[in-house]
C-alpha cells in the first residue's frame, strides 16, 4: 500500500520506480538496463556504484565483467566523467514522493549529481509517511549532509516551461527491494 | 512621482510579451497552487511557520549565539555581519586566503541585496553564477525580476541570443536545447571553481544546519565540489528548532512553484569531507543589514517572517501588469517595497510604495502570514511625515479635513459640473477631480446629495433604529443607493437615522499617508455615529466599512492617540456591512423575498476590503439568488477593479488595463448584470462600461434588492 502510494507520487515528479524481490533480481535488472543505456568503459560512459549494504556479500567481478563500464570506487573525475551513478538512500516518503538520506559521504553525492542516470536503491520496508516521520529519525548530529531528492533535476526558469535535468541528472530510477539481506 | 518612474511603468505595461506572459504566468500559478495546496490546512500550517518564525524574529541574538556554537562544533566557521561592507570584506579575506581564482555561486538573494557579484569581479575573481534564471540574468547584466524565477520577464529568444554569445555560437530557440547549453557550459565551471557561495533558506539555531531548497541540483554542486564553501544567509532565516524545517518545507515549495517539494533539499551541517579528503572549508556568514532593527519595530517585525516564496508577487494584479524591474530594486513586489524600503532606505520606496492598490490578495496567501497592505500603508504614513506632502495632496486633503468646505465644494461641484454632463456621466469634474475622467466616464455629481434627500423620505416611525453611514460616493454621486438601503430597512421593520455630522471616513487621507488627516476624520466620525443608541452602524461602502471596523483604529494606534480608542471599539462593534444585515434580516424572517422568481443571468464582481478584510463574499451571492437572479461567476471574481480610491488618479496607467481586464470578465459571463457591493467599484466599472458601449447593466446590490424586495407584498 504504501508502495503504491510512493509509486504514483514519485512518477508523478518523474521519477521511474520499479520493485524486486531479491537483490539478485533487482542485479537481474539493472546489468541490463546499463547495457541498454550504453555503458561503457570510457569517459561520459562510465557507470559509479557508491558503497553501500546492498553490495555486501555480492561478487562485484561478474558484474564488471557483464558491463566493463561499471566501477565500485568514486572519484571525482571518473564522477564527471559518468553515464550513470548508482547509491543507496535511506528513506522514501510516501506524502511527496521522495528520498531521504545522508549523504555525508561525498562520494554519495558525486555519484547522485553528477550522474545523467541516477539509480537509487532501497529496501521497500524504509517507506515512511511523510516529513513529520522522518524528521523523527534523521539527526544532524551524525548526518551533516542529508539529502532529499524528489524526481529529477529540473528547471521553469526559461518562459516558465518545465525541462529536466538542468544541472543534476536528467532521470531518477528508484528501484526497492525487498529483502535487501541475502548474497546473489 | 518622478517621471522616469511613470516612464518605465508606461513602457512595462505596453510590453505585450512580458504583460501576456505575467498574465498567464499569473492564471496559470492559481491553479496549480491550489491543486498543490489539495488536503492541506492551509490556514494552521501558515500559523504554524508565522509562530515559529515570530519567535525567531524576537529571539535573534539567543539563536545567533546558539547556531555559531553550534555550527562552529560541527566544523564551520560563523561569521555575524551588521553591515554590507563587512560581508564585503569577509568574503574576500576567505577568497584571498585560498588564492580563489574562480566562484561559482547557487541562488542567494542576500547576495544579490549587496552586490556581492559586482564586488567580487572588481577584485580580480570570476564569478559565476549557476542558477539558470540567475546566470541568464547575470549575461544580460540585469537585476532579478522575481525572488523566486529572476528571469521570468525574458523571452525564449532573448536568452538563446543571450547563450549564443556566452558560447559562440548560433542557438535555436529551443528551451530543451538551450537548458542542454546551460548545463554543459556551467559543468565545467563548478568542477573548476575554487569557491562556491550559497544562500540559505533556513538557519537552524538548535543544530547549526542550513537548508537549501532548491531544483536543478546546481546548490548541491557548489556546496560539494569546491573546497571552500560559503553560505550568505540573511537572519531572517533563522528558526529555532530542527523540527521548525518541517512546515517550511510544506508550505515554500507549495507557495513558491506549486510543487509538493523541490527535487533537492539539503540539510547542511557543519563541514564535510572534499573530494581529495580534506576537510571543506566552511564558512556561515549571517547578514544582518538592518533586520535587527526591522525586528525591533513593532509595524514591520512580522516582516521577519517572510520566507521568500514569491507567491505575493504571482497573485498581485499589480505585479503581473508591470512585472518586476518598475522596482528598480533587487527585491520586487509588494514585499519587495517593504525590504527596500529597510534594506537600503525609505527613501528608496517613494515612487514604488505608491504601486500597492491595497487589494489584499497577497496578504490572503503568504504562507508567513506578512499584512503587506497594511505595511506599505505604513511605510507611505512614515514618509509623509519624513518628506510632508506634496503641494496638490496637501490641497486635497486640506479641502477634505474641513467637512463643510468638502461639501460645499462638491455641491458647486454638482452645480458646476451640470453643463458638463451627458447622460448620466459627467466628462470634466472640477478641480482636482478632474484627472478622474482620464480613460473612462464619471457619475455626475448628484444634484441633490443623499444627506439633504434623506430629510424628505416618508419613514415611518419605528421602534428598532440603526444609523446610516453613508460615506462620500453614496452621499454625493449615488444617493439613489441610499434610499434604497433606506426602504429596504424600512419594510425589515427597522428605522434608519442618518446622523448629519458624519464626513468622509478618511481612507483617502490614509491611504495617501496623511495619518493626521484619517485621524481627524476618524474622530469626527465617531462623535457623529455614537450620539444616538443604534443597535448598528450600517454602510453600503466597504472602503468605510473597513474604515468604522479597523482603520479607525489602527490610525489612532498608529499615530500613538489613545483618547478615542475605547470609542473606536465601540463604534466598531456596531459597524455591519449592508450584505450582512441583509441576509442576517431574511435569515430571521424578516425579509421574505417572492420564491420562483426568474430574472435572469446576474454576475457577482467581489470588492477587495469585502472579500478580504470583511470576508464576506457568500451573502449577497445568496441575496441575489434568493430574489431570482441565477448566479454566473466570473473569471476572477475576486481580482481588483483597478479603483482603488485615488489610485486611480495616480496611476492611470496601470488603472486602465486593470478595468480593461475586469469588463472583459465580466463580458464573457454573458450575464446581463454585474453586481457588487462597492460604490467605488460601480463607479470604476459603470464608467468603463459606459466609454466600452456594452449593455451591461452595473449596478450596487442594495439597488437591485430594492428593485425586488420593495415590490414584494
Ligand atoms: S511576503 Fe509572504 S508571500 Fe511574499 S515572499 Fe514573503 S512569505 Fe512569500
Ligand atoms: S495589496 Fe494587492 S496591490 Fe498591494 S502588494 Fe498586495 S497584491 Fe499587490
Amino acid at each position: 500500500m504504501m508502495y503504491e502510494q510512493f509509486k504514483i507520487r514519485a512518477e508523478g515528479v518523474g521519477s521511474e520506480v520499479y520493485r524486486f524481490q531479491t537483490k539478485a533480481e533487482a542485479l537481474d535488472f539493472i546489468i541490463p538496463f546499463l547495457q541498454k543505456e550504453g555503458v561503457t568503459d570510457a569517459p561520459h560512459g562510465y557507470a559509479l556504484w557508491a558503497e553501500g549494504p546492498f553490495l555486501n556479500g555480492i561478487d562485484r567481478t561478474p558484474l564488471h565483467n557483464a558491463v566493463p563500464g561499471l566501477k565500485f570506487e568514486v572519484s571525482r573525475q571518473l564522477a564527471a566523467d559518468c553515464l550513470v551513478g548508482i547509491s543507496e538512500v535511506g528513506y522514501a516518503l510516501t506524502d511527496t514522493g521522495s528520498l531521504v538520506t545522508d549523504q555525508t559521504a561525498v562520494e554519495q553525492r558525486l555519484v547522485s549529481t553528477l550522474a545523467v542516470i541516477h539509480i537509487a536503491l532501497i529496501g521497500t520496508d524504509k517507506i515512511l509517511n511523510g516529513k513529520m516521520d522522518v524528521f523523527k529519525i534523521i539527526n544532524p548530529g551524525n548526518s551533516k549532509y542529508i539529502a532529499f531528492i524528489t524526481g529529477p533535476s529540473r528547471t521553469a526558469d526559461i518562459e516558465r516551461v518545465l525541462t529536466i535535468g538542468v544541472h543534476g541528472p536528467k532521470r531518477l530510477v528508484i528501484i526497492f527491494v525487498d529483502d535487501m539481506g541475502g548474497a546473489n | 512621482m518622478k517621471s522616469d518612474f511613470k516612464e518605465s511603468i508606461s513602457k512595462a505595461v505596453n510590453n505585450t510579451i512580458l504583460t501576456g506572459a505575467l498574465g498567464k504566468f499569473s492564471e496559470a500559478y492559481k491553479v496549480n497552487r491550489a491543486k498543490a495546496y489539495e488536503g492541506i490546512d492551509f490556514e494552521a500550517l501558515r500559523q504554524n511557520i508565522a509562530d515559529r518564525k515570530a519567535y525567531a524574529a524576537t529571539h535573534i541574538d539567543l539563536l545567533a549565539a546558539a547556531f555559531k556554537i553550534k555550527a562552529e562544533a560541527a566544523g564551520a566557521k560563523v561569521y555575524l555581519a551588521d553591515s554590507p561592507e563587512k560581508v564585503k570584506e569577509y568574503i574576500l579575506k576567505v577568497a584571498r586566503d585560498n588564492n580563489v581564482k574562480t566562484v561559482v555561486k547557487s541562488k542567494s538573494m542576500a547576495s544579490e541585496e549587496i552586490h556581492l557579484n559586482k564586488f567580487l569581479e572588481e577584485n580580480g575573481m570570476s564569478v559565476r553564477e549557476t542558477d539558470l534564471g540567475e546566470w541568464i540574468i547575470q549575461l544580460a547584466g540585469q537585476r532579478p525580476s522575481h525572488m523566486v524565477m529572476p528571469a521570468i520577464h525574458m523571452t525564449k529568444e532573448e536568452v538563446s541570443e543571450l547563450f549564443s554569445k556566452a558560447v559562440g555560437e548560433r542557438l535555436s530557440t529551443d528551451i530543451p536545447r538551450l537548458v542542454e547549453v546551460a548545463r554543459k557550459e556551467l559543468r565545467s565551471k563548478f568542477l573548476e571553481a575554487d569557491m562556491g557561495i550559497s544562500g540559505g533558506n533556513l538557519a537552524v539555531a538548535e543544530t547549526g544546519s542550513i537548508v537549501l531548497v532548491t531544483n536543478e541540483g546546481n546548490a548541491r554542486m557548489v556546496t560539494t565540489l569546491p573546497k571552500v564553501h560559503v553560505a550568505l544567509v540573511g537572519i531572517e532565516k533563522f528558526v529555532e528548532k530542527f523540527e521548525d524545517i518541517v512546515p517550511v518545507l510544506e508550505a515554500l515549495p507549495r507557495s513558491a512553484t506549486a510543487q509538493l517539494l523541490t527535487s533537492y533539499v539539503s540539510i547542511i551541517t557543519g563541514a564535510t569531507e572534499n573530494t581529495d579528503g580534506s576537510m571543506k572549508d566552511l564558512h556561515i556568514v549571517l547578514m544582518d543589514n538592518r533586520r535587527t532593527e526591522m525586528s525591533k519595530d513593532t509595524k514591520f517585525v512580522q516582516a521577519m517572517q517572510c520566507i521568500r516564496c514569491g507567491s505575493c508577487l504571482n497573485v498581485c494584479p499589480i505585479y503581473r501588469l508591470v512585472g518586476g524591474h518598475v522596482f528598480g530594486s533587487v527585491y520586487t513586489g509588494g514585499i519587495g517595497t517593504i525590504l527596500t524600503a529597510w534594506f537600503e532606505q525609505l527613501q528608496n520606496s517613494e515612487d514604488i510604495q505608491g504601486l500597492c492598490i491595497q487589494c489584499g490578495n497577497c496578504k490572503d496567501i503568504c504562507p508567513g502570514m506578512l499584512d503587506i497592505p497594511d505595511m506599505i500603508m505604513e511605510i507611505r504614513r512614515r514618509l509623509a511625515v519624513e518628506k510632508g506632502q506634496s503641494f496638490v495632496q496637501k490641497a486635497i486633503f486640506t479641502v477634505v479635513n474641513n467637512r463643510k468646505l468638502f461639501h460645499t465644494m462638491l455641491r458647486a461641484a454638482s452645480v458646476a459640473g451640470t453643463p458638463f454632463t451627458s447622460g448620466a456621466f459627467i466628462r470634466h469634474l472640477p478641480f482636482f477631480l478632474s484627472d478622474l475622467t482620464e480613460g473612462r466616464s464619471l457619475p455626475a455629481i448628484a444634484a441633490e446629495p443623499f444627506r439633504d434627500t434623506f430629510k424628505k423620505i416618508k419613514q415611518p416611525k419605528l421602534k428598532e433604529k440603526v444609523a446610516f453611514y453613508a460615506g462620500c460616493l453614496i452621499d454625493f454621486a449615488y444617493p439613489e443607493m441610499g434610499v434604497s438601503l433606506v426602504k429596504i430597512l424600512n419594510k425589515a421593520g427597522i428605522e434608519v437615522i442618518f446622523p448629519e455630522d458624519q464626513t468622509c471616513c478618511g481612507a483617502p487621507a490614509r491611504y495617501n499617508g496623511a495619518y493626521e488627516v484619517a485621524a481627524n476624520n476618524a474622530t469626527d466620525n465617531i462623535n457623529a455615529l455614537l450620539k444616538e443608541d443604534v443597535d448598528y452602524i450600517v454602510s453600503a461602502c466597504p472602503t468605510c466599512t473597513v474604515a468604522l471596523d479597523h482603520e479607525f483604529i489602527s490610525t489612532f494606534t498608529s499615530l500613538g492617540q489613545t483618547e478615542m480608542l475605547p470609542k473606536a471599539k465601540i463604534l466598531a462593534a456596531k459597524t455591519i456591512d449592508f450584505s450582512t444585515l441583509v441576509k442576517k434580516l431574511v435569515d430571521e424572517g424578516r425579509l421574505t423575498p417572492t420564491q420562483g422568481r426568474k430574472l435572469g443571468s446576474i454576475t457577482y464582481h467581489d470588492s477587495c476590503h469585502l472579500k478580504r478584510t470583511l470576508k464576506v463574499s457568500d451573502e449577497p451571492r445568496e441575496l441575489l439568488q434568493k430574489v431570482g437572479y441565477e448566479l454566473t461567476e466570473m473569471f476572477e471574481c475576486d481580482t481588483c477593479c483597478g479603483m482603488g480610491g485615488s489610485y486611480s488618479i495616480k496611476l492611470p496607467e496601470i488603472s486602465g488595463p486593470i478595468l480593461q481586464r475586469k469588463l472583459t470578465n465580466i463580458k464573457s459571463t454573458g450575464a446581463a448584470i454585474v453586481a457588487m457591493d462597492c460604490p467605488g467599484c460601480v463607479m470604476q466599472i459603470r464608467g468603463g462600461m459606459d466609454q466600452d458601449g456594452a449593455k451591461i447593466k452595473v449596478m450596487h446590490t442594495v439597488e437591485l434588492l430594492a428593485e425586488q424586495l420593495l415590490s414584494d407584498k
